[in-house]
Parts: C-alpha cells; structure tokens; sequence
C-alpha cells in the first residue's frame, strides 16, 4: 500500500458542475379559486401545509392588529376555547405554528400523514370561524409587554428595530416597531374585522409538501374548497413609498453596564426583481455570507473582535436592504466599523481572486443542494418564488449567475453597491 | 421505518456507522468525541469548548480547514456540551472524501498554532459575553447549577465557569486535552446519506485506519450525592420582569426512568395545552410564561421549571402555585387520554427530527455513545410502553420538596 498523502486534497467535483433541479409541484385550483401548490415528494409519512393570506402588517391601519390577529388564531372558535384547540392539534402530535409578515401571513400545519383527516378540518375552522374573545386579548396584550420588555434590554433586539425604521421609515410596515402601548391600544374589534376583510374572505393560497396521502386533493378541497374566500382590491398589495432617515451614523446607550456594542451597518437594496439582486447574492456571500467570508475571516477568525458577523440580503418582497449584523466587544466596537468598511473597499479596488470566487461558487450550489434536499424545503422555495412575483426562471437564472458571474462584475457591483457612504451605521451598546 | 444502518469498528478501535440514504444528493460526516465540559479540571473550565474553536485553526497537514471544504461545496459546524463534542461536515455526496481527508488529519494532530488559540480565546470571551453578560437573564444558569450541583461537574456550564478560565488557557493545555480525548479510542463515526457502505468502509479505513488508536479515556466523576434538604437562594438584579426557576434532580439518559420523566415535562410544560401554561398563564395569569423541560444528560440530570411572574405577583404565590400543579401530579394517575397526547407528540417529534440527514447522523453517534446505535430505533417503543403508574411513580420521587433547588430572580427596579 502506497503511503497516504494527507498534505493533498482528494479529487472533487466541482460544484458548479451539479445540475440543480428545482422539483416540480403541483398546481391545482379549489372550488372557490383559492390556489393550491403541492410538492408530492420525500420518504416519510409526514406533511406541512401553509395556508397563506394577504394579511400583513401592511394592511392594517393601527399597529399590531395584523400580528396580533393571526397570533390569536388559535384562541378561540364558535365551538372550540383555545385550551381545546390546542389540545386537539396536540393530540395528534401536530404542530400548528402562525406567522405574520409584512404582504403576507399564515398558519401552518406539520403533521403525520395518518392524522390529516382529523386536523384539515379543523384548520379550515380556525381561519373561518374564529371569535376573539375578550380575556384572550388581555392576556395577549399583557403576556406580550412583558415579552417586549425583557426584549428591550437587549442591544441586539433594540438595534435590529431601530436600523429597519431608519432604512424604511417608522410609519412603514418594514420599519415599524411594537411598543407597550401600542399593546394597550388593540381592542378586539379591531382583531375582528382583520380576521373578517383579510382571512375569511381574504385571499388566501395554499402550499402543501410531503409525501402525500393519495387522496390529499380531495380532502383540501372538502375543507378548504368551499370557505367564502374571494378577496378583493381590498387585498391587493398597497404601495409603500419608503421614507429612510437623513441622519446616517448613530450612536445610542441601551445598557450603561453592557459589555458589547450590538452593530448594524445596512442601506437599501432593490428587491429580487432588479438584475443587480441575484449576482448581488455572489458578492454577499464572500463578502459575509458564510463563515469563510472576507467579515467573519478578519473580524472573528483574525481579530478575534466577535462570536461572529453576517451579511446578508433582507428576505422582503418590496423593497430589501443589505444588512451587515454583529455584537462586538464594547472597546473593539469601533475598530469592528473600521474593518467593515476595509473590506467594502478592498471588494471595490481590486478584483476577486478566481480562486476565492470558485470556492464561493461550489460553496453555494452544494448548499442549495442540501437546501432543496426534502419535500417542506422544496415547498419553501416554491413558495417563495409565488410571492414575490417570479417564476422558476428565476431560480434557474440564479444558478446560472452563481455559475457564470466574473470578478469583474463583482468589483462593478461592489463599486455599485458597497460605497461607505450609503450605508446607514448603528451601535448600541 | 426503522432507520437502517450498519456498524464497524476499525483495527484502532474507532467505532464506525454507516447509514445509506439514497434519496437525497448530499452526504455527512459525523465525528463525535465523549468527552465534554464534565472532564474538566475544576480550575480550568470551559476548555473543551474552546477546544471545540481550536479544531477549526488547522491540522497537521492541512493548514486551513474552512476553504478546502467550501471548495468542494461543504458546510459544517460542531457544538459541545457537558457531555459531548460534536463535529459534522454536509456536502455532496460525491465529494464525501473530502471530508474524510479533512476530519481524519485533524484526529490525527492539530497545527497547535498560538495565533490560533489567542485569537479563539478572544471569539470565546465575546461568545461569553453575547450569551451570558450581555443578556437580561443571563447568569441564571451558572446560579442554578452551583445549586443544585455541590460536587458533580455539571456545576460548570460548558462555556465555563468564569471568563478568566479561558483567558488564561496556554497552548500546553491544549495538547495534553488533544491527546489525551482526540482519539480513535474516544471517538465515533458515522457518514450518511447517499453513499455505498463499502465504499465508506474503504474511506474510513483509508483515512482514519492508521491513526494510532490512543488511549480510551476513562472518567472518574463523583456522583452527586442525594440531595436532603430543599435549596433556594435569591437573586436581585438589573432586570425588567422578576423570574423564578426551579431545578429538581432526575436520572440520567440511560436510566429505565427517563421515558416517563421526559413525558412528565411534557405533561407540565410541551405546549399550549400543557398543564403549566393553561392553569398558571391562562387560567390563574401568575406567570407571562412558564416552561419545562430536562437536561438529558449522560449522568444524573435536571428537570427545569421556569417562568417570568406577571408584574406584582408576589414569587411565593407564584412558587405555591407551581407546586400545586406538581402536587396534582404526584397524588394521582393522569388520564389516558393526556398520556395518548404526550405520546403521539413524542412520536411526531421524533419522526420529524429523522427527516433532516444531519440529525440521524448525529443521533446515530449519540445512541452508539449511549450503548448502541440500534437504540434510535427502539426508542419510540420505549415511550409507548410507558403506564401511567410509571409516570405517577417518578413524579413522586422528583417533586419532593428536598429534591429542589430554587432561584428566585428579582427585578430591583
């Protein structure tokens, strides 16, 4: 046997070499023209579903009640109290999660295949028949003050809020933030007439992923086929103008004794739709995208200043922002900023290594491989491009700028896009 | 389904578990190592998870970990814990060698670069610092576990005991850790996901095969001793909301009586129709959350009750309140129907953590550590085999007063 020699790497395939497919899915419309996609795929008895509405924050007129409504979803029915609906979801070992953005929000089901008659009904109950009660909201609108504040002291949650407002402005939905009395202010009324415009006769689309009961189709259009959904211009997205701060560096005390300053360096970005969006990904990732990035190779692994630093592409459908995120030691802090800012140049004066440039391309399609490897992940990804407007082209076209995208579109892009000065720059500490 | 697998163990000893899924592009490589924050040397805590940092900072042969890895499209991370040291690499499964190649030179010896472990000190510290100082909370279970731990290692958390621990860690440390833990005697492999057996058997004998199999670690704990009394101690600081935690001792992960104590905390604490938040968030609104849940440790663990108190509840009423509930539960046998409802929750949870490869490659490793990799399959029977005598049984010998150990958390503002 030969001697092993452990000083050269093994032979690889390069990543860029992988073809990528994007499973298809399914597309079929209910009886009341609520869309439904399925990704019929996977090796377990196990399914997601997410029932989807235009019912964002964008749509309500006081802060919270969008929130605030599809989180007490699971509150309280005609027939069932919220104890009893938990109980019943429970039950059957299913998790019933809720989730509110700022276009859209949603309840999903993850369950075992063999309890999904028991649970689509009940579902279908929550988004057509809930009531709100009274003590529920009280309960909420306390339970979640007392949540905000203990989330106020801390510098990372503080920052996170105020960079958006400052990106986006305070009164749009990407930039406004809960306060306590803004919790005081939700009156079950309000929660009401949400629930009633933008769920039960909202418009509402459905995904569902797994592999799929045979007869899956028929049992979504039993439940979900004859809801009053329909929506109407009511429920078309409204046009939010964004309003960014004039002011760009801020400094701001959040905890006199902390020890770390919470930092957020950001500025607006066109959304996936702009040609700039997707080759802008490339240069995100080595810039601080994962962790062999230029941020995390100097900041962490040389200077030791962080537990880590991202940067990343806010996930928005209107309008995004490119974020660089961390928490650094209070007497580093500073120097973290400085160091930020080398990077964007150095990104901008020279060109990227071919090497460093190949690494960042096998690194992102082996892991979009591993990302669309199983049924929900598969789903996410169709879901997503349904919501923002885009077809697979763009998935592909995606690839296809990770595979073919040169350095010196990079620097163009970085001489775009990483100019110091655009950058709005926040540390509390 | 019973996940299929199949095991081997290397002439070095090193222990060795192949998994084939052929239905996903992708492969992992699982390295655990059983060693963990309880082998430490009291005056020296935190030292496997810095260690953890310096397994990133080059090998022997191979000076940076990161970029080789990314080049073959990879990804990876590790964790560690009071028990245990996880490393795992995903990449696809055509270049599963690489893996291999890179987790193999690192068993083999580290570069033990100063740069390295000055610089990890530091990424350390200001891990400490985001998770533990720099939190409303955030010493919380440094005080709970000096309570309810007087001479077991879990009186440390794995970060450690106290910052100047890891400051002062010198390079000679890490090599006496490094050769002492980082062994094949010490270690066990798993790959899985899209990759023949015999092809990962020739990889890992390949690789891993000539690494001298080192010596097999064995640990000398003390046992914590069976606690008599109840403890409690109070703690005002800097935070918005006063909180009360309760920790009371239990057995270890391989105890016959884990089943039954892991659905306990299910029965209190799993959910929105669990017995903790609906009577003492919804009902008697004492608390704006409560939880529970267990350590699952290797030796004797702890299950946790914690809750923040609702503005001007006073923390005895809200401790009586508490054990109300436990008291329900240790003077009569649950209904069938509340036991079906934590078992069918366990079971989803189990199926659902299977879905994703890495987990059935880390949860091979943690069954094989535990005694036997086929455990992952025999586990769910375990949980449906439990009664609701048993669950009564346990619940007595836990929530016995001297068996617990309270922090009331203060608010002084």
């Amino acid at each position: 046997m030969s001697m092993l020699n452990r000083k050269t790497a093994p032979v690889i395939t390069d990543a860029v070499k992988f073809h990528l497919d994007l499973p298809a899915h399914e597309k079929i419309s209910l009886g009341n023209g609520v869309d439904v996609f399925l990704v019929n795929m996977g090796t377990l008895d196990t399914l997601m579903m997410n029932v989807v509405f235009y019912a964002g924050n964008c749509f309500e007129n006081e802060n919270l009640v969008a929130s605030a409504t599809n989180f007490m979803l699971k509150n309280g029915t005609r027939s069932k109290t919220a104890f009893e609906i938990n109980e019943y979801f429970e039950y059957y070992g299913a998790y019933l999660s809720r989730h509110a953005g700022h276009e859209t929000a949603e309840l999903s089901l993850h369950c075992m295949n063999k309890h999904v008659s028991e649970l689509l009904p009940a579902v279908a109950e929550l988004i057509s028949d809930s009531i709100f009660p009274e003590e529920e909201l009280r309960i909420y609108k306390k339970n979640m003050q007392q949540r905000l504040q203990v989330n106020l002291r801390k510098n990372d949650f503080v920052a996170s809020r105020i960079i958006d407002a400052y990106l986006f402005g305070e009164k749009h939905p990407y930039g406004r933030y809960s306060t306590a009395s803004d919790y005081e202010a939700l009156q079950v009324d309000q929660l009401r007439s949400f629930y009633n415009d933008y769920y039960r006769q909202g418009r509402c689309m459905i995904f569902v992923a797994g592999l799929l009961p045979a007869d899956m189709n028929a049992q979504i259009e039993k439940h979900f086929g004859t809801l009053p959904f329909g929506g109407s211009s009511r429920q078309l997205i409204p046009a939010m103008p964004v309003h960014p701060a004039e002011q760009k560096k801020y400094r701001l005390v959040n905890d006199p004794d902390g020890v770390q300053g919470a930092i957020r360096v950001a500025r607006n970005f066109p959304n996936r739709h702009h040609p700039d969006f997707q080759k802008m990904l490339v240069l995100n990732n080595l810039f601080g995208g994962f962790f062999g990035s230029r941020l995390m190779a100097n900041i962490r692994e040389d200077k030791g200043y962080t537990y880590g630093i991202h940067s990343y592409l806010t996930n928005l459908i209107q309008e995004s922002s490119l974020m660089i995120s961390t928490e650094a030691g209070k007497e580093v802090s500073e120097d973290t900023l400085k160091e930020v800012y080398i990077e964007m140049k150095r990104l901008c004066d020279e060109p990227v290594p071919e090497e460093e440039l190949q690494t960042t391309r096998n690194f992102m399609i082996g892991t979009l491989l591993g990302d669309l490897d199983g049924p929900f992940q598969v789903a996410g990804r169709w879901k997503s491009l349904v919501l923002n407007g885009l077809t697979e082209d763009y998935f592909y076209r995606g690839v296809d700028t990770i595979k073919t995208i040169k350095p010196r579109d990079l620097q163009e892009l970085a001489n775009k896009y990483l100019r110091a000065d655009d950058f709005y720059e926040l540390v509390v500490v | 389904m019973p996940i299929q697998f199949k095991k081997f163990t290397l002439s070095n000893g090193l222990r060795f578990v192949v998994h084939e899924d052929h239905s996903t592009p992708m492969a992992v490589l699982n390295v655990l190592y059983d060693v963990g924050a309880r082998d430490e040397n009291p005056s020296q805590t935190g030292f496997a998870h810095l260690f953890e940092h310096l397994m990133f900072g080059g090998s022997v042969n191979i000076s940076d970990f990161e970029t080789p890895l990314q080049m073959a499209g990879g990804e990876n991370n590790a964790f560690t814990t009071n028990d245990l040291t996880n490393y795992y690499i995903q990449l696809p499964a055509e270049n599963i060698e690489t893996a291999f190649w890179l987790e193999s030179d690192r068993m083999l010896s580290l570069a033990f670069s100063e740069k390295s472990l000055d610089v990890q000190r530091k990424v350390v510290s200001e891990e400490f610092k985001e998770h533990y100082i720099n939190r409303p909370y955030g010493d919380v279970w440094f005080k709970l576990r000096e309570l309810a731990y007087k001479v077991h290692p879990y009186r440390w958390m794995t970060i450690g005991k106290e910052l100047s621990h890891i400051e002062n860690a010198k390079l000679p440390d890490v090599k006496r850790f490094f050769f002492r833990h980082y062994c094949p005697a010490n270690a066990i492999l798993v790959v899985a996901g899209n990759i023949k057996t015999d092809q990962a058997l020739a990889l890992a004998e390949k690789w891993f095969g000539s690494i001298p199999a080192g010596e097999k670690y064995l640990r000398e704990i003390p046992a914590e001793p069976a606690q008599l009394n109840a403890r409690k101690i109070d703690v005002k600081a800097d935070v918005p909301l006063d909180a009360l935690y309760k920790a009371y001792h239990v057995g270890s992960r391989t105890d016959n009586s884990y089943y039954a104590m892991d659905l306990i905390t299910e029965v209190l604490g799993g959910g929105g129709s669990s017995r903790l938040f609906q009577s003492l968030v919804k009902e008697k609104k004492l608390f704006s959350n409560i939880e529970c849940y267990h350590t699952g440790s290797s030796d004797p663990g702890l299950l946790v009750i914690e809750g923040k108190l609702i503005k001007g509840v006073p923390m005895e009423n809200a401790d009586l309140a508490i054990e109300e509930e436990l008291n329900k539960l240790s003077s009569g046998k649950i209904e069938e129907k509340e036991l079906v409802k934590v078992k069918n929750k366990t079971e989803s949870a189990i199926l659902f953590e299977d879905m994703g490869l890495m987990n059935r490659a880390s949860n091979l490793a943690m069954y094989e550590l535990m005694g036997d990799a086929e455990f992952m399959n025999t586990e769910l029977q375990k949980y449906k085999d439990v009664s609701s005598e048993e669950i009564l049984a346990e619940s007595l010998l836990v929530f016995d007063e001297k068996n617990s150990s309270s922090l009331f958390y203060y608010s002084n503002n």
